[in-house]
């Protein structure tokens, strides 16, 4: 005489397929304002990263000189008081003193005064600049000692502003947010597929097994991670692949240790004796009874393992163990930022912020999903 | 029977609607009811599950799920109770309106001794200091009748029987003398015969203390023994109500007559003679050790199955009759050996006891199991065609996966259930369909034996009635045996052949159905049968023809 809130269905209507727990989730899931918002945001954030590096205009390892530490800013590049030491310092180079700078949209004209004839393939420096284009020569006078030069702008954008090597800071960190997305759902991935099976077959087949299993699982767990990441390190070299092993060994465990626990509750549940009294092979009764059952945990799990991944591989940059220049990710461009605090709070900033909007997306679809899969709901 | 005292009524309830919020809308559980409680009297809300009547007392106590609401009047001697501040409500609830609920063994708080969770509500509501508290506490375990109460005031409540903790539970309902008790199927947990105890304990306390009892249950017996007056519900109407006794004498609503008529009834036709013998077991035993010493050597073991043997012939059914802890549902297991046993197990002329899990897994197709627990028993996420026809996936690995949906719709029209419902999922069917989905997973094998685990003690009479049928039916087409376990009287009558009466382990008497429930020899046995046609009604004596 099990009663709750919820009556029995007594007449079911129309007969032709079944809403599964995971179609009621979805909807449950769907009817969750904050968790839709995330799930958009970070989809949103996600193609960012994966096409906005095409679409800046800056490789994300192109420096420019020019431009080391320039702020964030809605305007093209060069600022009008940028224009005019640059060209002093072109001018110094080409041995002619700029007099009479004008700039005209998207262009400039200066007239270069030398003692001596100015030698035009000298010019070239004008387009070496990240400023400038070609420099054209309009008029000629005193045997060349006096030249009319027409530059024209190369206008740049830098939404975030650029870093301490003069790297476009918005590219940047959308190759960032690549990479940590990129280790976020592998590491996770993997922690996860070895975590349920592991910890579901330890769980199911229990005993002497199961004591055997967890034993080793707490011997890993009691290595340093830090300790463990320095070991692989030494003998493997820096790669990237190292940062997906080393956090997945680790995260492993916990997820083990979960679908252990709910499988030790499962294997109690009268469905699994009644697939033992139908005779299933062990290997069918992990995979069609007890796995299925444990992904409702699992799934609200990795909502939350995802975001811890991204903070460990950013602790791992931080330390200088993750992943190398040029390449960089969210934690390597928030410790730079950090070191430039002073002067320039951009750097910080805007990695920060989408590191921030990442965890809060990823945490909110995690409560979502809990509410959602919360068996009480039934 | 209490004497009706006319002082007028204490509980008035006035078209008192009850709806909930769920993901498919809004569910209209309780619809416009009306009810009074005089003082003194005893009403019973009879119904079965998911007529609304737990959830219209639910709203009396304001005690809904938070999805839930109320709406209407519920007047406590002329106090609106419907839309007060859980605050002011909580003057009445706990010491004018108290409750006792149907699970004894999660009412009770398992980190608090029962004296501290007695002593609570004096403290709060009543304003006694502590000592007094542990006085009263103790006077209360007397009036419930727990054996030695200055000891077992210091209990925890895992160190007490089902029974016991009901007691408590009644104890704690009793401390501020209320004017209304409302009692939610408080005995439907517990066995039969500690159920008898304990609503002779209700009717004798109600008695001396001159409270109103609000009886909330789907057992028409407990309702036709105690009740002066009866309300019957279903689906959220209260269709019937009066007199209880003029109600059973002649039922006006259809609905009330079912729920009259639902007992099990009917009797099995008797296994033809000489039938092959199907199971043999002889001496199983089952032990579990409790504690073991240092070296793994066993200091205290429970022998759950003490040398028991059973012998099923082809269309014969063995009924396993105990209480809970008697070891039935062990036995039931270690003659499948699903549970480690020593002893002899024969299955037709085959050895069971030397075959490892591997060796049985071909055997298995023929000994199959039914479980009590039609929610547990479905493994959620998989869809009820896909649940019934597992075992083929491993006895009949060949055939197609076609020909699998093709033998799922015959098991289901063979335990009448729509094919179609066959992509549902367990959640979408009601009790009473999935147990027919558990069954239908045990017959697509074609088994020549089933163990029946208490298959209809979760169900509602009336649902009952229609397993016992189909179970009959699918014994008598394919010359199935059974061995039938349960702890309920009247639906092991309506299908054994044979009975055997388990306590602790041993089995204390067995014979022929007849036998048993007309000259039963033991003490034991006849305690349960009393205790179980204490609430049997005469016309259901009157089925099993002397």
């Amino acid at each position: 005489m099990a009663e709750g809130a919820a009556l029995p269905i007594e007449t079911l209507a129309d007969p032709v397929t079944g809403r599964s727990l995971w179609v009621e989730a979805r909807g449950r899931l769907l009817n969750n304002k904050a968790a839709v918002t995330s799930i958009v945001v970070l989809g949103l954030i996600a193609i960012a990263c994966i096409f906005g590096p095409f679409f800046t205009g800056h490789p994300f390892d192109q420096v420019y000189p020019d431009y080391v530490k320039v702020p964030a800013s809605l305007e093209a590049y060069p600022k009008a008081d940028q224009i005019t030491p640059q060209i002093e310092r072109i001018g110094a180079r080409v041995r002619g003193k700029p007099e009479d700078i004008q700039v005209k949209g998207d262009s400039v004209t200066v007239t270069l005064v030398g003692q001596r004839p100015i030698d035009e393939r000298l010019l070239a420096y004008f387009d070496r600049s990240d400023m400038f284009g070609v420099a054209k020569v309009v008029d000629k006078a005193d045997e060349g000692k006096r030249l009319v030069v027409d530059v024209p702008l190369k206008k740049k954008y830098f939404l975030f502003g650029t870093d301490t090597n003069g790297r476009d800071l918005l590219t940047r960190t959308m190759k960032a947010g690549q990479i940590s997305l990129a280790i976020g759902l592998l590491a996770t991935f993997v922690a996860i597929l070895i975590g349920v099976v592991y910890g579901a077959t330890s769980g199911y087949l229990g005993g002497r097994a199961d004591l055997v299993m967890m034993r080793i699982v707490d011997v890993i767990y009691s290595l340093p991670f830090i300790f463990f990441v320095i070991m692989l390190v030494v003998f493997f070299g820096r790669n990237f692949i190292l940062m997906f092993i080393a956090v997945g060994a680790v995260e492993w465990l916990d997820m083990a240790r979960i679908v252990r626990g709910q499988t030790l509750s499962i294997k109690r549940q009268e469905y699994v004796q009644a697939a033992e009294a139908l005779g299933v092979e062990t290997k069918g009764i992990i995979r069609r009874h007890v796995i299925p059952n444990t992904l409702g945990p699992v799934v609200v799990y990795m909502t939350l393992l995802v975001p811890k991944v991204i903070l460990l591989e950013s602790f791992l940059s931080f330390l200088g163990l993750g992943v190398q220049e040029p390449n960089t990710s969210l934690g390597v461009l928030i410790s730079e930022g950090a070191k430039n605090i002073q002067g320039a709070t951009w750097m910080l900033l805007y990695p920060s912020l989408t590191l921030i909007a990442i965890l809060f997306c990823l945490n909110f679809i995690g409560d979502g999903l809990r509410d959602a899969l919360d068996p009480k709901d039934r | 029977m209490a004497d009706v005292r006319s002082t007028g009524p204490v509980l008035t309830v006035r078209n008192l609607n009850v709806r909930f919020r769920t993901g498919d809308g809004i569910l209209h559980a309780v619809k416009g009811i009306d009810l009074d409680v005089n003082a003194g009297e005893t009403v019973a809300i009879v119904g079965e599950s998911g007529s609304g009547k737990s959830q219209t007392m639910m709203s009396v106590m304001g005690l809904l799920a938070s999805n839930g609401w109320a709406e209407g009047s519920v007047k406590y001697r002329g106090d609106e109770l419907v839309g007060l501040s859980p605050e002011k409500l909580n003057r009445y609830r706990g010491s004018k309106l108290t409750m006792i609920f149907q699970e004894p063994m999660t009412s009770l708080d398992p980190l608090y001794r029962i004296g501290e969770q007695l002593a609570l509500p004096l403290t709060t509501h009543g304003g006694m200091s502590k000592a007094q508290a542990r006085q009263r506490a103790i006077e209360l375990l007397e009036l419930v009748r727990i054996p030695d109460p200055q000891r077992r005031i210091d209990s925890y409540p895992h160190e007490m029987s089902g029974g016991q903790r009901q007691r408590v539970m009644i104890a704690m309902a009793l401390a501020n003398d209320p004017d209304v008790l409302i009692a939610d199927e408080p005995t439907t947990a517990l066995d039969v015969t500690v159920q008898a105890r304990i609503l002779e304990l209700l009717a004798d306390l109600q008695k001396r203390l001159g409270m109103s009892i609000v009886f909330i249950t789907h057992d028409l017996g407990i309702v036709r023994r105690f009740a002066d007056r009866t309300y019957v519900m279903k689906r959220g109407e209260v269709v019937e109500s009066g007199a209880t006794a003029e109600i059973f004498a002649a039922p006006k609503h259809p609905y009330t007559r079912m729920l009259i008529d639902a007992e099990p009834t009917g009797r099995k036709e008797p296994a033809p003679a000489g039938a092959p013998v199907v199971l043999d077991a002889r001496d199983v035993r089952v032990s579990f050790v409790l504690k073991s010493g240092l070296f793994g050597k066993p200091l205290h073991v429970l022998n759950a199955v003490d040398g028991v043997s059973l012998t099923v012939r082809e269309g014969e059914t063995v009924g396993v009759v105990g209480e809970s802890g008697s070891g039935k549902s062990t036995l039931g297991r270690a003659v499948l050996r699903l549970q480690q046993a020593s002893g002899l197990v024969r299955f037709e002329d085959r050895n069971l006891m030397p075959l490892d899990r591997a060796g049985m897994r071909p055997l298995r197709r023929h000994l199959q199991l039914v479980f009590q627990d039609p929610f547990g028993s479905l493994s959620p996420r998989m869809t009820a065609g896909e649940i019934v026809t597992e075992g083929l996936l491993v006895h009949e690995p060949r055939i197609s996966r076609k020909d699998r949906d093709r033998r799922a719709a015959q098991a289901f029209e063979e335990v009448r259930l729509e094919p179609a419902w066959r992509n549902r999922f367990p959640h979408e069917f009601s009790g009473g369909q999935r147990q027919r989905i558990a069954i239908a997973r045990a017959m697509i094998l074609h088994p020549k034996l089933v163990v029946l685990d208490e298959p209809t003690s979760a169900l509602d009479r009336s649902v009952q009635k229609e397993i016992v049928e189909l179970l009959r039916d699918l014994q008598k087409a394919h010359g199935l045996a059974y061995v039938f376990i349960s702890h309920d009287l009247a639906v092991v009558r309506a299908l054994s052949d044979e009975i055997m009466v388990m306590k602790s382990g041993k089995v204390v008497e067995r014979g022929s159905a007849d036998a048993i429930f007309e000259h039963p020899q033991e003490d034991y046995t006849r305690d349960l049968i009393a205790a179980a046609f204490l609430k049997e009604r005469e016309s259901a004596i009157a089925a099993f023809p002397a």
